[in-house]
């Protein structure tokens, strides 16, 4: 087992899904056991993989691989590097707690069990898949479970919810699809991914097409089917719906594991087989950047539906991990080669992935835990809950002061190094962003305030506080928030050498070449 | 090889005849209520004849004085052909409409017009193209009349007979233009003639093509030879209709791929250099707007219908474009992504028009009202519907992927000059996605909770499992396909 931990990891699910088949739908209990032993283990084997994981390279690292299609050089291909590591943690984690977050779903428990393991294999695959083609399947693989999580256990606007999300999801990853084959047939017929990272620079180097450098349209290619996932703005509208129309657990799982695999792959695929592209693209970068987090927060700020504003957050912390991510050509020697700068950006920006991964997880637990009670989330609905429920109200304050980047917490570590590390390029731009900072401080603020201060709605005088079950699912990750903002060293080592190896990969084919065509 | 001699390779041939003719002799003998028996009759002259088919010689002849090819690729959609008529066979004896009529003329005449097919994929001669094209023509105008007391089922026979007829004649006509140029009905004599004419005969070359064209695209149903593919398979009793979707289609391609590439190619080489001489006409670019817009078209008037059959009827012109868009290529991976695509679309086009049977035999209705909950009410028939209609819009891990897959890297492989039309081919599946999820929609996203289930007649149960397990499995492991389409392309006859 010890070699094939990956596929452990990755078809373990399926074969719960296969199991919670077999069980008779009457069965829910025992659907839920299944379907809570099979994340729970898929965790456990995450956690063997972190301690096994060696952090003083950069490379691949518990690599597996098999032929599929020979003839058209398809393998199975698995592996997992510092890149990887923290989502392959952060999926099982947040699978896991979401099956208990959907404890009390009622309707068709059998269905919602195995498309969510479903939907846990494709998230997984796409993390540790090396292969683009096997990337490409993994990645169209959790569309269909998600439609159908969305579509049918979703809130009222469910259908329209669904169809959106699915819609642009897909018009991206065709676009993908196309960028997959382009590359396939300019560099050398591959589709492994660390072979294409290697080649396809030199392959694709003053190759134009139409007067266009190649790079740069397999880049906006790919850079499309990422951004609707992350999402970008002006891609980002299926968002907010996909976000609010779906039950709490896959709101749970959209904000903090989907949004990640746009960041991913871009990090991955276009900073790994495009690096002359980034150099052409990466102030266009910092200014989405910039965009998302004033865009999302504002949005958010406006927002009176609970859910709508924490969706809203989202986007707003996807922007600080962009502004990290085009730090990274502080590196270049035309930004004075300043190697830290680029360092503590792009590691900011992984970290502030996980970040989000762990807090939006939270803030969707903590709303649906109100919505399961009051029926509603209206924040001028509510008023003086804080008396009525102290323990959520704690809870919710830890929450909202890691999504408004406290010091002390993990969020404010990664928001820190994103701005620290593209300071030295984009100074305006950061300058800007940190309006961010103070907006989102205001409309988690202004939120609490309306939901738990001032005097208690009479409704909701009999309102029980947070269950067991409920603090099973948030304390986990409240922790880790607390300790990553107090000692983030750990996670920060396990990165740091694969930040290194992008960072060198991307100087090497930039700063000194002139604009591409 | 002259007639004697090429008797010996006709095997096939003949049990589909013989087939035919013990098949109309026991019609005589079965009741009203029995004659959906004769199906079974003709369901083992299909077996046989794939049998034939299998234990050949695998040799790459011409038979018939040159008029009939003998090749691995004929071979591949013979067994194509086969397979799309054994389902339908099968599952036509439960098909409720049907139930009011005499069948046994029904299975005789899909013998017919499956024997039609079999000459269409292998003709080489102008008159052998001509007359295998009517005999699957004028069987299917029939059989898609087959309903006699339901107006639609007469309306699309009748709209099938005009637009049958009006193509046919100008494909003809363009025969007849290309016998005048070069004095030979031979496809291969045609060939170097062709190469010896001056640019004075361009005019006269492009009609031809063009009218041909017109003759083929009937028969697979690109735009703007169309028109009269939604009302005939909304019309035609639904077996009749995913038959007519699958092995007609199949072979229209088959005839297309071989004369196109015989007449107007090199031999030998295929390459897209000489593509139709010099006739100044840039035919690839010409038939990449064919695609296009037959698959756009396709796709977005499927996007309005209200009626499953005919969504999926326009979807089935869609799904001709995209297989239209690796033909301009003309090159060996375009033909082979097409073939391959043939394969896939058989299993997951088949399985949802059959998914209509079961629901109209439920329902008595074919329309999108007609699915509601059933997902809830039918968990099986939801199930194999969903791996259906996902394969059709070409998500990973179906069949329906892999085909596009192919496709896709067929058009890329071309190179630059030809992305726009693999950008738009992507675009459009995204439009197709659409329609594919409003079934979806219908069967789970709205309805109930249902307390009794139930499942359709057993033997279509069966069918629906043989046809959604290969939609599924290819999408994973499709070297076998890949395989079989190599070998028949690698030993296609291109000339003598």
């Amino acid at each position: 087992m010890e070699t094939h931990i990956l596929s452990w990891l990755v078809w373990l699910p399926i074969v719960g899904m296969v199991a919670i088949a077999f069980i008779p739908r009457e069965k829910s209990e025992v659907i839920k056991i299944v379907a809570a032993v099979t994340t729970g283990l898929q965790l456990w084997l995450a956690v063997m993989l972190w301690l096994r994981f060696d952090t003083t390279t950069g490379g691949m690292q518990f690599m597996e691989q098999a032929e599929w299609i020979p003839t058209f050089n398809i393998a199975y291909k698995l592996g997992v590097d510092g890149l990887s590591l923290p989502m392959v943690l952060l999926t099982p984690l947040l699978s896991f707690l979401a099956i208990f977050v959907s404890w009390n779903i009622k309707k068709a428990v059998k269905g919602y069990f195995a498309l969510f393991l479903l939907l846990d294999t494709g998230m997984i695959g796409v993390f540790l898949s090396m292969d683009f083609f096997l990337f490409y399947v993994f990645w169209e693989v959790m569309l269909l479970p998600m439609y159908f999580l969305i579509g049918m256990w979703g809130g009222p606007q469910r259908e329209y919810a669904a169809i959106k999300f699915f819609l642009f999801t897909l018009v991206g990853s065709v676009l993908m699809l196309i960028a997959i084959l382009a590359l396939y047939f300019t560099c050398g017929r591959t589709f492994d991914i660390q072979l294409l990272i290697q080649t396809a620079p030199e392959a694709l180097d003053g190759v134009l097409w139409w007067g266009i450098s190649a790079i740069k349209v397999i880049w906006v290619l790919l850079f499309i089917g990422f951004a609707i996932k992350v999402p970008i703005f002006p891609l980002h509208t299926w968002l907010p719906l996909a976000h609010v129309e779906a039950p709490t657990a896959i709101s749970v799982i959209l904000a903090g594991i989907l949004l990640k695999m746009g960041l991913y792959g871009l990090l991955r695929i276009n900073y790994g087989m495009l690096p002359e592209a980034v150099w052409w693209f990466v102030g266009t970068l910092a200014v989405l950047g910039l965009i998302n987090v004033i865009w999302g927060a504002l949005c958010a700020l406006a927002q009176t539906d609970l859910k709508k504003m924490v969706a809203y957050s989202s986007i707003n912390h996807m922007g600080y991990a962009l502004l990290g991510m085009a730090a990274v050509v502080a590196a270049g020697s035309i930004h004075g080669t300043n190697i830290g700068a680029a360092q503590a950006g792009l590691s900011g920006a992984i970290f502030q992935m996980f970040n989000h991964g762990t807090i939006a997880a939270m803030l969707f637990i903590l709303v649906g835990v109100i919505y399961d009670r009051a029926h509603h989330r209206d924040i001028n609905g509510f008023g003086g809950l804080a008396k009525q429920m102290p323990v959520y109200a704690g809870v919710v304050a830890v929450a909202f002061f890691a999504g408004l980047g406290l010091p002390g917490l993990s969020g404010f570590i990664s928001e820190f190094m994103c701005f620290v590390g593209a300071f030295p390029v984009f100074r305006l731009i950061v300058i800007l962003s940190t309006l961010g900072i103070l907006l989102n401080a205001a409309y988690f603020l202004w939120a609490y305030q309306r939901i738990f201060f001032g005097k208690l709605n009479e409704k909701y005088k009999d309102l029980p506080d947070i269950n067991g079950r409920e603090l099973f699912a948030v304390v986990p990750l409240a922790v880790i928030t607390l300790i990553l903002g107090v000692y983030p060293r750990p996670f920060l080592d396990l990165i740091k050498e694969t930040v290194i190896v992008i960072i060198n990969h991307v100087t090497l084919y930039g700063g000194s070449i002139g604009p591409l065509p | 090889m002259d007639n004697y001699q090429s008797l010996a390779y006709f095997w096939p041939e003949f049990i589909l005849v013989g087939t035919a003719i013990v098949a109309i002799l026991m019609d005589l003998h079965y009741q009203r209520a029995q004659s959906y028996k004769v199906g079974y009759w003709v369901l083992a002259g299909f077996l046989l004849a794939q049998i034939a088919i299998f234990v050949q010689p695998h040799e790459t002849l011409t038979l018939f004085l040159d008029s009939v090819a003998f090749d691995p690729f004929g071979r591949f959609f013979k067994t194509v052909i086969i397979l799309a008529t054994f389902f339908i066979l099968v599952v036509s004896p439960y098909s409720n409409e049907l139930k009011n009529y005499r069948t046994g003329e029904y299975y005789i005449l899909i013998a017919i017009m499956a024997f039609g097919m079999f000459l269409m994929v292998s003709a080489l001669d102008l008159i052998m193209v001509y007359l295998s094209i009517e005999v699957v023509s004028i069987t299917s105008f029939v059989l898609a009349g087959y309903l006699r007391k339901d107006k639609r089922s007469n309306e699309s026979a009748l709209k099938y007979v005009i637009y049958g007829a009006f193509s046919s004649g100008l494909m003809l006509f363009g025969l007849s233009i290309l016998f005048g140029l070069t004095g030979t009905t031979k496809l291969f004599e045609i060939r170097s003639a062709l190469g010896q004419l001056d640019s004075s005969a361009n005019y006269a070359l492009i009609l031809s093509a063009i009218l041909i064209l017109a003759g083929f695209g009937y028969k697979i149903s690109i735009v703007p030879f169309h028109f009269w593919t939604p009302d005939v398979y909304e019309g035609a009793p639904t077996t009749i209709t995913a038959y007519l979707s699958v092995a007609p289609k199949a072979a229209g391609f088959a005839i297309l791929i071989r004369f196109f590439h015989t007449v107007f190619t090199d031999g030998g080489a295929l390459s897209a250099a000489n593509w139709i001489g010099d006739t100044g006409l840039p035919w690839p670019q010409l038939l990449a707007v064919l695609s296009v817009v037959t698959m756009t078209l396709g796709n977005v008037v499927a996007l309005q219908q209200t009626s499953v059959k005919r969504m999926l009827a326009y979807s089935s012109i869609a799904h001709a474009g995209y297989m239209l868009m690796a033909l301009p290529l003309l090159s060996g991976e375009g033909l082979y992504a097409i073939m391959l695509y043939l394969v896939m679309y058989l299993f997951m086009n088949l399985g949802a028009f059959i998914v209509v049977i079961a629901v109209k035999n439920k329902t008595g209705e074919e329309s999108f009202e007609a699915f509601r909950g059933l997902g809830w009410e039918m968990p099986f028939l939801g199930m194999v519907m969903m791996v259906f209609m996902f394969s059709l819009t070409g998500l990973p891990p179906t069949a329906g992927f892999i085909g596009k897959f192919y496709l896709f890297a067929a058009v890329i492989k071309a190179g630059p000059q030809f992305y726009w039309l693999a950008i738009i081919g992507v675009l459009n599946s995204v439009v197709s996605l659409y329609y594919y999820l409003r079934v979806m929609k219908m069967m789970f996203l709205e309805g109930e909770h249902k307390d009794v289930l139930t499942t359709p007649a057993t033997m279509v149960t069966v069918v629906l499992i043989c046809l959604a397990i290969p939609a599924l499995v290819f999408g994973i492991f499709w070297s076998p396909v890949a395989d079989w389409v190599n070998q028949s392309l690698m030993f296609f006859t291109q000339g003598m």
